[in-house]
């Protein structure tokens, strides 16, 4: 217990703050995700052959390479393509993207290949009767999205975007690797100054239990929230 | 855009597939028979043994798979009575400690699967065996597990797949697998666009195999026939 100290005896306030750091981390990455979901969904469920297939090869391939890969490209290639685009507008100063936007970037682009899939099943189980008597009645395509499409969406989306959040919340562990202090690489850390890896590791795998925990009961009650009425 | 990089690297890269899909062969098969062993626990009407069983799928679903390897590693390593056992022969191999804690983690996923898969069986066909005379045995084998197996087949493939995935940590405890080589090749060269295009391509050509497998065998042990 002294090991969990907090102060400057103990490892208890920087796995605190390193907690904090993957919760911050997963919602960013959540939110990236969901700004990826918003424009390859529209791509995916397109008429036109050539925007299903952008769609289809972000959702393919994210979903077909290991996390482990991906990440690894940002982090060698990410700032070299920030200082390329910059090139072009005649900045040639070196660029360096901190860690944390480029975890969050990664995790993001990965949790959003889940997110497009989650939504592009939900908005196809809508009924197409819905879409019809909305353009019957002649409400603006605007009003239809958020105030028909999107309510009955979320309340079939909400059970699959938790598990994206499972997903995209076990996934920051990986960007330990790119020194981000997280979770796992504050356990790292402390297990290498220590020697007491065992009982780190363990305690990280607890925190994560926790996390997982609250955040599912959390969902719960979102779920409950968008299911009134059924 | 560096060709003859991609071009160079394409046979090292192949080469580190071998481990990959060793690794991955390895704890599938084992993480199928504790899968199964575990779902079998499950159904069991002994609330300890049932809730040991939730537990143990609920801890290895719960954390990142980093976290199981490094604690399997790093942290049973520190245990100075394993190192005097037998076991400590595989425990200080990291090619044996990520296909324990693979095995581990696909057991976990599988146990999940298989579960909800016999929870699916209709009663009446076991009552339909019972009633035939047929022994509980012969039932559970004969019936019960080509029906689950049939009934899984789809979140299964989705299983294999993730578990492809996730073998790609085992590049975090010294191992030479895809992931581990094209990381190497990156860290040397700093040509992360190529190196990622050729890895990203042999590990969606295994994606696409497992794919087409677990639909020609999802088609072939499907209900019609």
């Amino acid at each position: 217990m002294e090991l969990l100290a907090f102060g400057k005896t103990g490892w208890g306030d920087e796995l605190f703050y390193a907690t904090l750091m993957t919760v911050a981390v997963s919602v960013t990455a959540m939110i990236v995700g969901f700004l990826f979901a918003l424009i390859f969904t529209p791509l995916k469920l397109s008429k036109y052959k050539t925007l299903n297939f952008v769609g289809n090869f972000y959702t393919t391939v994210i979903r077909g390479v290991p996390e482990l890969l991906v990440i690894y490209l940002l982090f060698f290639g990410g700032s070299g393509a920030i200082m390329y685009v910059a090139s072009i507008f005649g900045y040639y100063e070196y660029i360096e993207i901190n860690a944390f936007i480029t975890g969050a970037v990664a995790i993001g682009i990965i949790s959003g290949a889940y997110s497009t899939e989650v939504f592009r099943g939900a908005i196809q189980s809508i009924d197409k009767g819905q879409f019809e008597a909305a353009k019957v009645l002649g409400i603006s395509k605007f009003v239809q999205f958020y105030k028909i499409i999107l309510p009955q969406m979320l309340r079939l989306a909400i059970p699959n975007l938790s598990n994206v959040w499972q997903i995209t919340l076990k996934d920051t562990s990986l960007i330990s690797v790119t020194g981000l202090v997280e979770i796992m690489r504050q356990s790292y850390i402390a297990a290498g100054s220590t020697r007491d890896p065992l009982f780190f590791y363990s305690f990280a795998a607890v925190l994560y239990l926790l996390l997982t925990y609250i955040s599912m009961k959390l969902i719960n009650k979102l779920e409950v929230k968008y299911s009134r009425g059924y | 855009m560096d060709f003859d990089l991609m071009i160079t690297s394409f046979p090292k890269l192949l080469g580190a597939t071998v481990i990959t899909l060793k690794l991955l062969s390895a704890s599938l098969f084992f993480g199928l028979f504790l899968g199964l062993f575990f779902a079998i626990l499950r159904l069991n009407k002994n609330i300890f043994i049932n809730k040991f069983a939730y537990g143990y799928s609920y801890v290895f679903r719960g954390t990142p798979l980093l976290v199981q390897i490094f604690i399997i590693y790093f942290g049973l390593g520190q245990i100075e009575y394993l190192r005097s056992t037998v076991l400590w022969v595989v425990l200080k191999e990291p090619y044996w400690c990520a296909i324990i804690a693979f095995t581990l983690n696909t057991g976990a996923y599988t146990s999940e699967i298989l579960r909800s898969a016999f929870q699916t069986i209709k009663p009446g066909i076991i009552e339909a065996g019972k009633s035939l005379g047929i022994s509980n045995k012969i039932i559970f084998y004969k019936i019960q597990i080509p029906i689950a197996i049939r009934q899984s087949l789809p979140a299964y493939g989705n299983e294999i797949i993730l578990m492809m995935k996730g073998t790609s940590l085992a590049s975090t405890v010294t191992l030479m697998d895809l992931t581990g080589v094209a990381k190497y090749i990156i860290s040397t060269t700093f040509k992360p666009i190529e190196v990622f295009i050729v890895a990203g391509g042999i590990y969606l050509f295994m994606t696409f195999v497992i794919h087409n497998l677990i639909k020609y065998l999802e088609k072939k042990y499907s209900f019609q026939q």
